[in-house]
Parts: C-alpha cells; sequence; structure tokens
C-alpha cells in the first residue's frame, strides 16, 4: 500500500511540484527576510534654519546636525531645499513622507521655555499614513531622546563647573569660578582665624548654606538623569528562554509548512481512495485485503513521514541564514515526528469526512488557514472572553502544540518539549478515533 | 417474444450451492432496504438480479461482498470465494494495468502474483496494454481491469453491480462474452442490471427485488410467463413491468 501510494505520489508531478516548491519558497523567504536589514522609507528632510545656527544651552552650543542625524538613523533621508520642493516630492510619491524643521527651531530650542514644533507632510491611504506615523514618531522620539540627553550632559557640566569650579568663557574672554566645594573649604579657613563675634557668625551661616548647597546640587545630576529617562525596562522572562524574534519566525514558517503538507496529504491519500471506490475494495470483507486500522495507519505515516522530511530539510536549510543550535536535534526531530502525526491524523479526519480530494483538500485549507492564524493571536491583544475561546479551539486543533513543540526545541521556550509531545500524542489518538469513526460510518 | 440463448453446451452444477443466502434482512433506520431475501448460485450458474431503482439491488450484492453487515441473516461463502466487481471501476487511475493487477494480486496474497497476472491480462485481452495508465484507458477497458481484479483470487462466486450500465454496445458486447466464458468455466456469476434484456440474454435464473423485497426467483422464461397468464407481452421487458404492476409495484 506504500509503495503503491509513493508510486502514485511519484506521478501526481503537479502535487509533488507544489508540496516541495511551497515549503522551499517559505524557507527562501524567511531566510532572506531574516538575512537582510529592513528597508528604510525615503523621507524627505527640508531644514529651514539659517546656515551656522545652533541650539545654545547655557555656554554651550549645540549643531542642529545633532538633531538631524538622530532623526534620521531609521529612515533614508532625502534633503530637500524647500518645503514646495518636499510638497512636492510626498505628492509624486518620490518619498514617503516630508520632515520641514521651520526657520526659527533653533532659537526656540535655545530658549529651552517655548517647545518647538516641526512640520510633517504626508499622503497616501491609511495603511501607508499610519506606517508614516509609527515610523516618524518613532523616528522623532529618539531624535528627541539624543537631543536630551545632551542638553542633560551640558547641564551636568555646567552644575560641575558650579560645584567644583573651573574657567568658563564669557564673550572671548575666560572667567574662573571658585566652585560651591572650593567656597566651603575657603570658608572653614577663614572662620578658624576670625574671633567670636558679629561677622563670624555671619560666615558661619553663609558656609553653612553653601555647604548645604554643595550637597544637594551634587544630587541634581542623578536627578536630571532620572527626569530624561523617569523610566528604566528590567525584564524577566519566568519560563524558559528568550526567544530571538528570527529564530521563532523560522519556527511558525516550519510549522505552517509542515501543516499544509501533511494535512493536505492524509486527507487527498485517503479521500483519493474513496474517489477511486478502492477502499470499499480493500476493506471488504471478512477477511478484508487491509484492514480500515492499517489504511489510516498508512495515511498517516505516509503523509507524516514526506512532511517530516520537508521541514527537517527546511530547518537544516534556514540554519543557513538563522543560527539554530544542532546541538538539540534529538529535540527538532522529536517534535517534528509528534506533530507530523498529529497533522496526519487530523488530515485522514478531514479525508474520512470528504468524499473526494478536492473537497477535502478545500476543507483542509479552509480549516487549517484560519486555525492556524488564531493560534498565533497573543493573549491581550482581543477581549478576554474571545481569548478563551481561541485558547479551546488552539487547544484541539495540533497548529498550537506542533509550534510549542518546535519552539521548545528549536529555543527551549515554555513548555518544554514533553508537555507538547503530550499533548499531540492526545490529539493523534483523538483524531484516529474520529477518522475511523467517520470512515466506518461512510462506508 | 424472441430470446438469443446462451450457449447450449453451457452447465449448470446444481449440486452442492456455492452461495446461500437466507433472510437477509437490511434496516437504515425506518426503511427496510432488503426484507427476509433468500436464494443459492450453483458453480457455473448465472444469476440476474433485477428490479426497479431503490429495489435494494447493491445493497443485496454489497452485503454478499461483504462491504456491508446485514441488519439479520446470513450469508454462506467459503472466505475470499466471493470476488467482487463494483459499478464503478474500483482501482488506480494513476497506476498501469499490470500494476494495478499486481497491487490487488499481492494483497490477496496470492502465491505467484506475476504469474496470475499474466494470466488476467490474457483472459481480458489486455496483454498489449499492460503498462498503460488506467486514467488512458476506455470505459469498456476500465471495466475489464475492474472484473479482472475480481478474479484475481479465482472466486467461486464473482458479483457484478451493474457491470454494463457505462459501457456502449460494443464493449458491452465484449463484455458479456468474456462474462458467459467465465460462467462456461464453472465460475458462479450474480449480476445486478437495470437491463432487462441482458438479463434474459445470459441469466439462467433472474430474481426480481422490489421495496427489497424478493418477488421471484426462476428462469426468464418462467417469469414471462407469469407475466402473461392474463395478457400476453410483447417481449421480456414488457413482461418484466407487467409482472411487478401485477404485483403491486
Amino acid at each position: 500500500m506504500l509503495r503503491k501510494d509513493l508510486v502514485i505520489l511519484r506521478r501526481s508531478r503537479l502535487l509533488v511540484g507544489v508540496l516541495v516548491l511551497y515549503p522551499v519558497l517559505i524557507a527562501l523567504l524567511i531566510g532572506f527576510a531574516i538575512s537582510r536589514a529592513p528597508a528604510k522609507p525615503k523621507v524627505a528632510i527640508v531644514n529651514l534654519s539659517p546656515p551656522g545656527q545652533a541650539i545654545e544651552i547655557g555656554n554651550n552650543r549645540l549643531g542642529i546636525s545633532h538633531y538631524t542625524s538622530s532623526l534620521t538613523s531609521g529612515i533614508t533621508p532625502v534633503a530637500l531645499s524647500s518645503r514646495a520642493a518636499a510638497v512636492q516630492a510626498v505628492s509624486s510619491g518620490r518619498v514617503l513622507a516630508a520632515v520641514v524643521l521651520p526657520a526659527d527651531i533653533t532659537q526656540k530650542l535655545s530658549s529651552v521655555l517655548t517647545q518647538a514644533h516641526i512640520e510633517i507632510l504626508y499622503n497616501g491611504n491609511a495603511l501607508e499614513q499610519s506606517f508614516v506615523q509609527s515610523t516618524i514618531n518613532s523616528a522623532l522620539a529618539q531624535a528627541n531622546l539624543t537631543l536630551s540627553q545632551e542638553i542633560k550632559q551640558l547641564a551636568a557640566e555646567d552644575i560641575d563647573l558650579i560645584l567644583k569650579g573651573g574657567n568658563f568663557d564669557v564673550l572671548g574672554s575666560s572667567h574662573e569660578i571658585l566652585g560651591l566645594k572650593n567656597i566651603t573649604s575657603v570658608l572653614h579657613e577663614v572662620l578658624r582665624v576670625q574671633p567670636p563675634g558679629p561677622v563670624r557668625s555671619k560666615l558661619e551661616r553663609v558656609s553653612s548654606f553653601a555647604e548645604f548647597a554643595a550637597q544637594n546640587l551634587d544630587l541634581s545630576k542623578e536627578v536630571l538623569a532620572t527626569v530624561s529617562q523617569p523610566i528604566q525596562i528590567k525584564d524577566r522572562l519566568l519560563h524558559g528562554d528568550r526567544t530571538p524574534l528570527d529564530s521563532y519566525a523560522v519556527v511558525v514558517a516550519v510549522s505552517i509548512s509542515l501543516m499544509f503538507i501533511c494535512v493536505l496529504l492524509a486527507a487527498g491519500g485517503l479521500a483519493l481512495e474513496r474517489e477511486e471506490h478502492t477502499l470499499a475494495r480493500l476493506t471488504r470483507g471478512p477477511p478484508a485485503l487491509v484492514s480500515r486500522s492499517v489504511v489510516l495507519a498508512e495515511k498517516t505515516l505516509l503523509a507524516g513521514g514526506c512532511s517530516f522530511l520537508v521541514a527537517f530539510g527546511m530547518l537544516a536549510g534556514i540554519s543557513a541564514f538563522v543560527h539554530l543550535d544542532w546541538g538539540r536535534a534529538q529535540f527538532w526531530l522529536l517534535s517534528l515526528a509528534a506533530a507530523s502525526l498529529a497533522f496526519g491524523a487530523l488530515g485522514i479526519a478531514l479525508g474520512a469526512l470528504a468524499r473526494e480530494v478536492r473537497a477535502a483538500s478545500l476543507l483542509a485549507f479552509l480549516l487549517a488557514l484560519p486555525l492556524a492564524f488564531l493560534a498565533l493571536v497573543p493573549a491581550g491583544s482581543v477581549a478576554g472572553g474571545l481569548y478563551e475561546v481561541i485558547r479551546v479551539v488552539s487547544f484541539v486543533f495540533p497548529f498550537k502544540a506542533a509550534l510549542e513543540a518546535l519552539d521548545a526545541a528549536v529555543n527551549r521556550a515554555s513548555p518544554g518539549v514533553g508537555v507538547s509531545v503530550a499533548h499531540l500524542a492526545g490529539l493523534t489518538a483523538g483524531y484516529v478515533l474520529l477518522a475511523r469513526g467517520a470512515l466506518s460510518r461512510s462506508t | 417474444m424472441s430470446r438469443q440463448a446462451r450457449s447450449p453446451s453451457h452447465h449448470v452444477d446444481t449440486g452442492t450451492p456455492i452461495l446461500a443466502v437466507s433472510g437477509l434482512s437490511k434496516r437504515y433506520g425506518e426503511r427496510e432496504a432488503l426484507r427476509a431475501v433468500s436464494f443459492q448460485a450453483y458453480a457455473g450458474e448465472q444469476v440476474a438480479v433485477i428490479g426497479p431503482n431503490g429495489a435494494g439491488k447493491t445493497t443485496l450484492l454489497s452485503i454478499i461482498a461483504g462491504i456491508q453487515q446485514p441488519s439479520a441473516g446470513t450469508v454462506d461463502r467459503a472466505p475470499g470465494e466471493v470476488g467482487w466487481v463494483p459499478q464503478e471501476p474500483a482501482v488506480y487511475s494513476k497506476l498501469t494495468v499490470a500494476e494495478n493487477l499486481e497491487l490487488f494480486a499481492r494483497l490477496e496474497k496470492i502465491a505467484a502474483p506475476r504469474r496470475i497476472v499474466e494470466r488476467m491480462l490474457e483472459l481480458t485481452g489486455l496483454g498489449e496494454r499492460s503498462d498503460e495508465l488506467l486514467a488512458n484507458l476506455s470505459g469498456g477497458s476500465r471495466q475489464r481491469v475492474n472484473i479482472a481484479v475480481g478474479l484475481l483470487c479465482e472466486p467461486g462466486v464473482l458479483l457484478l453491480d451493474e457491470p454494463s450500465s457505462s459501457l456502449d454496445p460494443r464493449q458491452r458486447e465484449r463484455l458479456w462474452e468474456f462474462i458467459d466464458g467465465l460462467a462456461e468455466r464453472g465460475t458462479g456469476v450474480v449480476f445486478s442490471t437495470h437491463n432487462v434484456a441482458e438479463a434474459e440474454r445470459h441469466a439462467d435464473r433472474v430474481l426480481v427485488l422490489a421495496d427489497g423485497e424478493l418477488l421471484f426467483s426462476g428462469s426468464a422464461e418462467s417469469l414471462a410467463a407469469e407475466a402473461s397468464k392474463n395478457a400476453p407481452a410483447e417481449n421480456f421487458e414488457e413482461a418484466f413491468v407487467t409482472f411487478l404492476r401485477e404485483s403491486g409495484h
């Protein structure tokens, strides 16, 4: 039976072509997407501030280029000279958006008291608008952070000067500042030789204030750091290892390919026996030429074996692009085998329900695609009740369990390989029983 | 009324029946598809099961073939003694003629599968087309392969469900030559058909089923005589229709 099905598979060139090409294409796309840096959108930058102007904070000057270089870190900047040129470039689609820095930006930033405004020009449909907003907002947040850190640095230097003393330039001439800490020590020396009286009393008050000011100004640098970035993140993963996004993408791609190949092959293989009217001939009896259980087992193993080989080949191929730990290959094999059997069992259940190959294939697609999508919906992204429904649906469909098993095998993610493989084994048994029942009922 | 009888050399061994059906009933929920049907078949005998649509012909044959279980009654036949030829060819269209025969021969656990395949190819006259895919064959040739698969285990009884329904007249003639030849070599043949002329021409005995009930079992001549008691029938088909009407169907 297995040999016969392999011969039929070999002669179904279109089917084999799709089954081989589909995962290879997926693998190449994933590999290509991951190995390349994300494309940066083209954004026009129009700087209308007069040349040579700088942001002045205290005694320091900060060139506007500090700001624009941060702004352009996540985009491909296209320098334009006027707002009109920017409008034209955005309208023609040459650039995704334009950022216009007004002529008075350096003055407003220097004043510290007034917020500076920049203008963003964009076009396109709702998706493009959303993309522009998120891209520009991200770039602006980065630029503002850079600027606030520069300002914080300058403010910290000024505080240091007031505290410790030193030289500073005013209108080209250098001046020396004593510094609060030095004032305190100078005053202590003076007080040691100063006889008691009203003058000493006044000097002691000045000395106390200087000490108090020096101590508190010392703290102000830490206060500045806190104000510039009030919340810092300290994340902790409760179970398993942290999964890099690229290797998780690999796991998703392999799981989806495994599911489609296996479910389609198993469902189509069993439905073919019915379409060709051979199932009744094979299983009639007693004695039957082949029992129904053997037919189901053979279809499951054939589909599972083929999809297992393709999925393992995908993992091996993608490992050329993404680092995968080959030391855990035995866990890959275990999780792929369990997932293949579970998908194969689901496939034979669908094949037993459908009477012909086209109906079985359509049923497999219509069921697998949305259920796989549901399994990828993250917790908290939908209403609580709906997520509970999704959880239940995902639990009884092998995709999520297969994804978790493979993620655990490749990325040491939680839950472990054992839990997911046991889940898949349970689903396999359930779907085999369902297929057995559907087949007995239909014949 | 004219009948074209089978070969006069044809011999039916009415000794021990090779198939005995006794009190066979089948229910699908409230509906009774078969009601206590009993009959026997002998080596070399051709039995035609005729009746209107929904009479239970396919149900009867599929229970004898072991595809369905009866609700009541028994079928006595030696294991492997019944060959089954369904109405639609039950063969793999992506395999060649020889591959199909060899596959089923191996599944039948025949000791020398290649030899039996050669024999079947010769018997069906498909030797020259043995390497062709079933998908490329005509309906008649596919049906011949379908029958050959049913004959692989050299059964005592061959069951055929509407064997000529999808064939043109020429293909039908060749098919009946083949089936007649099997019967002459001693194989019992039980076939269902809508074509009562075929039953008249090829069957030694006809079973008339209607609404799951066996109304008649005997030769085509005796059925015609039964139906012509009151008014003579022009032909066997008219006699059959008259018989059904008089039986309340």
